[in-house]
């Protein structure tokens, strides 16, 4: 399980180019995840990696190809500095994680890398870097699989219930 | 610690006091899709195992970026969302309305204290009836469809307090602009914007409507400006009777305090490629523009329209200069019918097109070619916005685009 480093202000464009938002099957729309942006991505990601972002990771449309790409390639977090808004919720209805993580910046490319959400923190290579904790209720929409199944097995929300974060 | 206005209105849906960062499950008064969010919003809610709507009255279903409908695939979604509406018993406004934001607060569909979401990053424009309203995603709106509800980070809020009276011809799209180059185009993201100060108090609900919807341009989750004789005069105009009083306490807790005075603010206009990247109209005077654009969302309603049209007087627009006008609704466009602007502007050489998203949609039609140049009095312009990549588009008030429409150049509105 390795990082795949990115800079600042990364948006959906170049997560999945709008060319192949015709597709919404997330396999397809993962072989072409980051195309033109880092070429070596779609052919050397393996279920598990980790993509670091920066500053304002997914900016720009509310397309959801653009988690959806993510997650067909087997991504289950997503680390960065901050997250544009839209892009965090669509994340969290495909089913994937983001975690915010104040010192991505320092996380180097291609490492070795564990995450631990319980204990709010990642480990890459010898260092460990915290992560702001997650919100229970999304992390329980995210265990689900995603807001689709999560809804599925629902016949009522309880309203208001929430989590401090 | 007092609570801002945000935090008040997710406080009293849930009954019980919330703070800016709590995750909610918060039922949601209103949801509005259109037809290019609406069929995926559609389909996910059928994949969550949805059957009836939680409410459909509180639905708001129309067509208003591919109309009448441009090409068979628009057609198709057209009938799938008509089949859909008459299935679930919700109210059709298809294609004779006009831009579903306007559309939303002409009907009354959104007020003071309410919560509304829309499957349009536009939603955020009915936060000037002092409403929270924010703009989803199709899977979030797929639930919203199902439930009723939908899960929010209560966001925490820049109180932005603007002073001062504005110059003649310079207006609510100035001081929009102006805020989103001081903001930044991510410096309010998760966060809402409350504007307030005099200039507020005193704007008309027109000019709010034109100030909140460009909140997204900056991030944001929401602009509000919090209720006030303004706000109650006009929802009374659309049939909502009583008054929900809600603002800030004084002693609030803002993520930032932004202050502003228009005294002196100049016409601005936004630059390529981004928002915030705006200039005094003298920075940029003289730049040739081959196609004019005023409505949208954004500058469509009538006060914008007669804005142009005082400028425009009896002239004629250049010739080299392709002018379109758009009214943001039938309404709107009514309006602009019986006081004879419509007139004004087809002898000054205007298109005037049916209520829709028009150029700002970027699909349908008034596509620029590579090199072309665009003024528009929208409210975005990422590269390829309006056409092509290769093409460029300029942001700016009703009144500094009819005086550029005149010479075929962008042109100070002070001076002509």
């Amino acid at each position: 399980m390795r990082t795949w480093k990115f800079g600042d202000n990364i948006d959906t464009d170049a997560i999945i180019p709008g060319r192949y938002l015709v597709y919404n099957d997330p396999l397809v729309l993962a072989s072409h995840a980051f195309e033109g942006t880092r070429n070596d991505f779609a052919k050397g990601v393996a279920p598990g990696d980790v993509i670091i972002g920066g500053r304002n990771f997914g900016c720009g449309s509310s397309r959801e190809h653009a988690p959806l790409a993510l997650a067909g390639a087997g991504i289950r977090y997503v680390v960065a500095v901050s997250f544009a808004r839209i892009f965090y919720r669509n994340a969290v209805n495909v089913g994937l994680l983001p975690l915010v993580c104040p010192e991505a910046d320092a996380i180097p490319d291609g490492d070795e890398c564990r995450v631990d959400v319980d204990k709010h923190l990642i480990t890459c290579g010898e260092r460990t870097y915290p992560i702001e904790p997650v919100p229970g209720f999304l992390l329980r929409i995210a265990d689900a699989g995603g807001l689709i199944p999560f809804a599925r097995n629902l016949e009522e929300v309880d309203r208001c219930t929430g989590s401090q974060q | 610690m007092g609570a801002t206005i945000v935090e008040k209105i997710f406080s009293s849906k849930c009954g019980h006091s919330v703070r800016a960062g709590e995750v909610v499950m918060a039922p949601v008064d209103g949801a509005m899709i259109h037809d290019i969010t609406g069929p995926l919003a559609i389909q996910n809610f059928f994949e969550m195992g949805g059957k009836e709507v939680f409410d459909p009255e509180k639905i708001i279903l129309l067509f208003d970026h591919q109309v009448p409908a441009d090409s068979l695939a628009a057609a198709e979604n057209h009938v799938f969302m008509r089949e859909f509406a008459r299935n679930q018993r919700i109210h059709n406004y298809d294609i004779r309305e006009g831009i579903c934001h306007q559309v939303v607060l002409e009907k009354g569909k959104a007020g003071p204290g309410e919560i509304i979401v829309g499957a349009d990053s536009h939603t955020c424009m009915y936060g000037a009836t002092g409403a929270f309203a924010t703009g989803i995603g199709s899977t979030d709106m797929g639930f919203v469809l199902k439930f009723g509800a939908l899960y929010f980070r209560v966001p925490e809020t820049i109180r932005a307090e603007v002073s001062g009276k504005f110059q003649r011809r310079v207006g609510p799209k100035d001081l929009i602009l102006s805020i989103a180059k001081d903001i930044g185009a991510d410096g309010a993201t998760y966060q809402a914007i409350e504007f307030c100060g005099e200039t507020f108090a005193t704007m008309p609900i027109h000019g709010r409507m034109t100030c909140c919807n460009m909140a997204i341009e900056m991030g944001a989750k929401a602009g509000l400006v919090p209720p006030d004789e303004v706000t109650y005069e006009y929802m009374h105009s659309r049939g909502r009777t009583g008054r929900v009083s809600i603002e800030s306490d004084p002693d609030a807790r803002y993520a930032a305090r932004k202050k502003y005075d228009v005294t002196n603010l100049p016409p601005q206009v936004a630059i390529p490629h981004n928002v915030d990247l705006a200039r005094d109209v003298g920075e940029v005077a003289g730049t040739r523009v081959d196609q004019v654009f005023i409505g949208s969302c954004t500058n469509g309603r009538f006060e914008d329209l007669a804005d142009a049209a005082e400028v425009i007087g009896d002239r004629e627009f250049d010739d080299s200069t392709r002018v379109i006008i758009i009214p943001a609704s039938r309404d709107e466009y009514l309006k602009a019918l019986q006081t004879g602007l419509i007139e004004r502007f087809v002898k000054a050489g205007a298109l005037v097109e049916a209520p829709c998203c028009g150029p700002c949609m970027g699909g349908a039609f008034g596509l620029l070619a590579p090199g072309e140049v665009s003024l528009s009095t929208s409210n975005r312009n990422f590269r390829g916005r309006q056409g092509s990549a290769d093409a460029s588009v300029y942001l700016c008030s009703p009144a500094t685009a009819a005086a550029s429409a005149l010479y075929g150049e962008i042109t100070d509105p002070r001076e002509v």
